[in-house]
């Protein structure tokens, strides 16, 4: 696999200011992402990771420090060159979903198409948007309504959305916070498949269950790295669900 | 961003809300359907006197002669005789003057058929038809010769001939005026009624001539019409004509008037014009109502869709991209209302036209502005809460409940 870093940090800060109080939220993380690397950044709440995924997502401004996306350095984008950046390069998957309400999958998932730089025909957006979700196994249900879906479904739909204008990385935050721990291991597997794949992907979360499905475990407290390791041993998703499924009929039996 | 796609989320999130749109869209409805029903309906009254002016002919200088005071009694216009049959033959002779006829007129009974019938006999040149812009029916006009030998011969209009000669040609039949035979040579087509309610077919017209001579004797005419060659030189016409006659009259206080058509029409349409004038206000004002409307609604819209907003700047939407989506929805909405407002304003007026016998009358440049200044106010109305919602911070907007 090829080992070109896609994310570059140089002591990345982020400062608010909250009335007279500072806040900082990040204080000096220097970090690389290889292309093809499979990231959980972990922490609890406070310890700078939405933040840090929100300026890795391009909808944050870092307050010091550099980020290199793809070896551009994004602070010194406008809002308009920003945007862009979070159109073509970068796919978004947010814990709540955040998909379009009384809009069907297929027009959720063709909605980043609208906002291309280049101009896509409405047909070319149909078929790549139906072929995202048969990746996340969604093509049977490209008509229906988000509150027609289960959570599982809708946060394949974002993972679609997210995938469809090929970005060069994959973000989630936090994408198995409302679902169950069947669903969550059932993403965690759609996320390894695509992984396979060949796709970066970054994803903030608290649990450790979650985080053993990657490959490289990142650990913030108080805006710092505190832990950069490996995955080992590293869950399956598979695996996994054969697991679920013995103890579940365990239950049942008994 | 397409054009289309846009069109297509600002009808899905109007239709969401399909009566608070409707209602939103009150506002211009109402201003722009009252414009076009007032102005239909004002309209057709204006171009219903603009008809009646033009049928007295166009491009007409009428010279009247003045009033006459004696021991503090005035007479009106016309009164007294001071125009002649030398100051017609000189006015014919300026520039710019393409025809002209002095004028007799004496109300007579007038015989035919062992019949007869009281009418207004009125003593012209073989121009009159052409300067009055009025066709024969039948037969034709007496001519310059006839003028010249005082011909006993006589042009009646349709009101004469359907009481002296119903159901009959009247063309070569004789009628007798103060018991001279007259031989009717043409029938002058129906003109119905002038704008002060007479009967402009109830009429017979003889050569000035044996008018002034045989019928009654006199020096003076009671005035002259005179043909410009067109609305360009009416106005040198009347200058020229009033120096002309103060010179023959030797006077600097005319006792004569020349009018024009032109001034007619002004005096007629002024009403309407004024009309215009307040409609136009009142447009103005519910129009801006309407589009208070449609920012207030547009305001809100934006704050309920403040999450949406988020969302599509996540994927990659410009601030550009949010602000023409806005703005988009607020012309369809007033657009909308406006094409709406039109079609209810004709139809208004129509229904009023055919209930009262009222005319009506749209003219296609004021349901052009109708369109155009609805569409306005919907940029205008909806650039401020469009402007607001392209300005939104992404992260904030995601995390707005």
């Amino acid at each position: 696999m090829n080992s070109k870093p896609v994310i570059q940090l140089r002591d990345l800060c982020k400062t608010y200011h909250s009335g007279e109080v500072e806040v900082h939220a990040v204080r000096g993380v220097s970090l690389d992402i290889l292309k093809g690397e499979f990231v959980a950044i972990m922490g609890s709440s406070g310890s700078g990771k939405s933040t840090m995924m929100n300026m890795i997502g391009a909808l944050d401004r870092p307050t010091g420090g550099q980020y290199l996306l793809d070896g551009v350095d994004v602070a010194t984008l406008n809002r308009d060159a920003l945007a862009k950046v979070r159109n073509e390069k970068i796919g978004f998957v947010f814990q709540g979903f955040n998909l379009l309400s009384r809009t069907t999958a297929l027009e959720n998932v063709e909605m980043p198409m609208l906002y291309n730089s280049g101009r896509i025909r409405a047909q070319e957006r149909h078929a790549q948007a139906s072929k995202a979700l048969n990746l996340v196994g969604l093509g049977s249900r490209s008509g229906h309504h988000p509150n027609q879906l289960s959570g599982g479904q809708q946060q394949r739909v974002a993972i679609a959305r997210a995938l469809v204008n090929q970005p060069t990385i994959l973000l989630a935050d936090e994408p198995t916070g409302n679902l169950d721990t069947q669903t969550s291991i059932e993403i965690m597997g759609v996320f390894q498949t695509l992984n396979d794949q060949g796709i970066t992907i970054v994803m903030v979360t608290h649990e450790l269950d979650v985080a053993r499905f990657t490959k490289r475990m990142i650990v913030l407290r108080d805006g710092r790295v505190v832990t950069d390791e490996p995955v080992q041993p590293r869950s399956q998703a598979d695996v996994e669900l054969g697991k679920l499924k013995v103890a579940q009929e365990a239950v049942q039996l008994h | 961003m397409r054009l289309l796609a846009s069109l297509k989320i600002s009808a899905r999130a109007l239709r969401r809300n399909k009566m608070r749109s409707l209602l939103t869209m009150l506002g211009v409805i109402i201003g722009v359907g009252a414009v076009i029903a007032s102005v239909s309906l004002t309209s057709g009254a204006t171009k219903e006197v603009e008809d009646q002016v033009s049928s007295l002919g166009e491009n007409v200088v009428n010279v009247f002669s003045g009033n006459f005071t004696r021991g503090g009694m005035r007479g009106g216009w016309g009164s007294a005789p001071t125009l002649t049959l030398a100051d017609s033959a000189a006015i014919a002779q300026l520039p710019n003057v393409v025809a002209v006829t002095p004028e007799v007129r004496d109300r007579e009974q007038v015989l035919a058929n062992g019949q007869n019938w009281n009418t207004l006999v009125m003593g012209e040149s073989p121009s009159y038809p052409q300067i009055r812009n009025w066709k024969m029916a039948r037969g034709a006009m007496f001519s310059d010769d006839d003028v010249a030998s005082l011909a006993k011969c006589a042009v009646i209009g349709q009101t004469v001939v359907d009481q002296l000669f119903p159901n009959q040609d009247p063309v070569g039949q004789t009628i007798r005026i103060r018991n001279l035979p007259f031989l009717v040579v043409g029938v002058l087509a129906p003109k119905g009624f002038n704008l002060f309610g007479q009967d402009q077919d109830d009429t017979v017209v003889v050569p000035y001539s044996s008018h002034m001579h045989r019928i009654t004797t006199r020096r003076f005419v009671n005035d002259i019409l005179v043909e410009a060659s067109s609305s360009d030189t009416i106005n040198d016409v009347q200058d020229e004509i009033n120096e002309l006659l103060l010179d023959r009259h030797h006077t600097t206080d005319p006792d004569f008037t020349v009018r024009n058509q032109l001034e007619l029409m002004d005096m007629v349409t002024k009403t309407s014009r004024t009309m215009s004038l307040l409609i136009a206000g009142v447009a103005a004002v519910s129009l801006v109502v309407g589009g208070i409307g449609i920012m207030n609604i547009m305001l809100v819209s934006v704050t309920e869709r403040t999450r949406e907003i988020g969302i599509r700047m996540a994927v990659g939407a410009r601030a550009a991209d949010i602000l023409v989506q806005f703005l988009i929805e607020a012309v369809t909405l007033s657009a909308f209302g406006g094409a709406i407002g039109i079609g209810g304003g004709v139809a208004f007026s129509m229904t009023v036209s055919n209930f009262y016998g009222i005319p009506a009358y749209t003219p296609y440049l004021w349901i052009i502005i109708a369109f155009a200044s609805s569409a306005l106010i919907g940029i205008i109305s909806g650039f401020y809460p469009a402007w607001k919602a392209s300005q939104l911070d992404p992260i904030e907007a995601l995390r707005y409940e």
